[in-house]
């Protein structure tokens, strides 16, 4: 991956000055390639890392096997395509193994994740099964520790 | 009953004319200080790699606690044979050519102590590391520093060590890429430096710590030149390249009449270097490239960022091309480096160390080390201009 879109990935506020000096290259290049990767699509978002089991927020997170029919012209992708514009669907990928889609889904409650598996999901034509799994807390996410290390104390001054 | 020696006295004399450290007086007041901003620092900011960390846990679960043969594990000298000749382009018997140490520091002290006979000579480029001057008085031996160039962006050359060559010389040190400068040693130096070497008989030093941090070009070992690996003690270790500083591991690799002086000593003073390091030190060792060329790339960054922001602010930096330091003059702003190291600590909270701290041709300069995160590097970088702003305004 290009060096300028690991330093985004790692911090998108990274501003185009600092990135320029960080890459040896000029502001007005990195804002170009950044506005290129926007347009393209090859950069489709900035947001920020929350840890939500520090704010009380009751969110209820579910992760979803789902077992589905692929289709004669268009295998998963058309059914794929219909559950992701479900905004409950957080994340959606397409997996190997013992079964097809995996969702993650985010309600307020339990009994409306519940509700979106049992009216929504389970409903759609084509889908055979599901297994949902509760969230029950988060570690990490996108690489990002959910908790402080404990600093250790290095010398402020060493050789 | 005759009278107790005084208190000086009862110090061996090249102990106690000795001066203490130039880094240790200046650590002593930063450490007194809150929310100070350090770029003094000679040590990855980075916590060893975490599958190394496990396999040190892992070898005490399986009470891995005693010593090993004196050399070190064979494992381990195995595994570093292998490394060295992909990386360094030397090969190395594992039975007798290399020596696992506590830290480049003891390889160092054994390499001075199993070749000097007191009043021997041995050349080093400064500025430099603190420990070489120290290391050869205390092995009897006589320092003879090399001032460096600041318009050669302080690299050796084979001109200047030629001038520093007597008959009682018998080695010198190389120490690139460099702590304090961040230079590297441009291989045709090296190669003169090295023809010298061999056409005075000297044993070359090559601390070459630092070698995997090395940005632009690839490293080039005094010790795989044709002819001079038997004249070469190789000296390398895990601390920088997978920040393992404090595991204490180093290693010295050379012709084994040498390893095997140098393991003399190291036997009846060391034992063996600490088994649950050499274990640690195995596992950093599986699959070295995918930790070193994640931190290379971070420090890089950062090399490029620092450097950058120097010139932003006009202040005079050869760029560094290894190690993880910068070397900025601010000579010409009508200080010393110690009183700019001293007034940008007391102004602006950043500590830098003062150039002087590796010898007097660092006068005018201060080490900065960007072994600190991107956002301290940041903030330490408006501080710095800041200050240097404000004693522009004064000399108006």
């Amino acid at each position: 991956m290009d060096e300028l879109l690991k330093l985004l990935k790692k911090n998108a506020l990274e501003t185009p000055e600092d990135l320029a000096r960080m890459l040896n290259m000029p502001v007005e290049a990195v804002k170009a390639k950044i506005a290129e990767y926007e347009k393209s699509g090859v950069i489709r978002g900035y947001q920020a890392v929350v840890n939500h089991d520090q704010l009380d927020l009751n969110l209820v997170t579910a992760v979803i096997e789902v077992k589905v029919t692929p289709e004669r012209e268009g295998g998963f992708n058309h059914i794929a395509d219909r559950i992701s514009k479900f905004k409950e669907v957080q994340s959606l990928y397409l997996m190997s193994g013992t079964f097809d889609l995996l969702l993650f889904v985010s309600g307020q409650t339990l009994k409306e994740v519940a509700y979106f598996v049992s009216d929504k999901l389970a409903t759609i034509p084509g889908v055979l099964s599901t297994s949902t799994h509760f969230m029950l807390k988060t570690y990490k996410e996108n690489g990002v520790l959910m908790h402080v290390e404990n600093e250790h104390e290095r010398l402020k001054v060493s050789p | 009953m005759s009278a107790s020696k005084s208190r000086p006295d009862r110090i061996a004399s090249h102990v106690r004319d000795m001066p203490p450290s130039g880094i240790r007086d200046f650590f002593d007041i930063v450490s007194t200080m809150k929310d100070v901003i350090s770029l003094g620092i000679g040590e990855p900011d980075f916590v060893t790699p975490w599958h190394i960390r496990e396999h040190a846990i892992y070898s005490l679960e399986r009470g891995v606690t005693s010593y090993t043969s004196n050399l070190g594990l064979l494992k381990l000298r195995k595994a570093l044979s292998g490394y060295v000749e992909k990386t360094f382009h030397v090969s190395y018997e594992p039975a007798n050519e290399i020596l696992i140490t506590v830290g480049v520091s003891e390889a160092l002290d054994l390499a001075m102590r199993a070749i000097l006979e007191p009043g021997d000579e041995v050349i080093y480029h400064e500025p430099c590391y603190v420990s070489y001057g120290p290391v050869i008085t205390f092995a009897y031996g006589k320092p003879v520093p090399i001032q460096t160039k600041p318009e050669n962006n302080f690299v050796l050359s084979a001109e200047q060590v030629a001038e520093a060559i007597t008959p009682r010389t018998s080695a010198i040190i190389l120490n690139y890429p460099n702590n304090p400068t961040g230079a590297t040693l441009p291989e045709k130096e090296l190669k003169a430096i090295a023809a010298l070497a061999e056409k005075h008989d000297l044993i070359v030093i090559a601390d070459d710590i630092y070698a995997e941090l090395t940005y632009d070009g690839e490293h080039v070992s005094a010790a795989s030149l044709p002819g001079m690996k038997n004249r070469t003690i190789f000296l390398h270790g895990f601390s920088k390249a997978w920040a393992m500083t404090g595991f204490r591991l180093g290693y010295a690799c050379g012709p084994a009449d040498l390893i095997g002086a140098m393991m003399k000593i190291h036997q009846y003073t060391m034992l063996c270097a600490p088994v649950t390091s050499q274990e640690a030190a195995l596992e950093a060792l599986k699959n070295p490239d995918v930790d070193i060329q994640e931190m290379k790339t971070e420090y890089q960054r950062r090399r490029n960022f620092i450097h950058a922001s120097f010139s932003e602010m006009g202040v005079a930096c050869p760029r560094p091309t290894g190690a993880f330091y910068a070397f900025p003059y601010v000579g010409d702003l009508g200080v010393k480096s110690k009183d700019f190291a001293y007034g940008l600590l007391d102004a602006e909270k950043v500590a830098v160390v003062p150039g002087t701290a590796f010898g007097p041709c660092g006068e005018g300069y201060v080490r900065c080390s960007y072994a600190t995160s991107m956002d301290e590097i940041k903030e330490a970088m408006v501080r710095f201009k800041r200050y240097v702003d404000n004693i522009r305004a004064r000399n108006k």
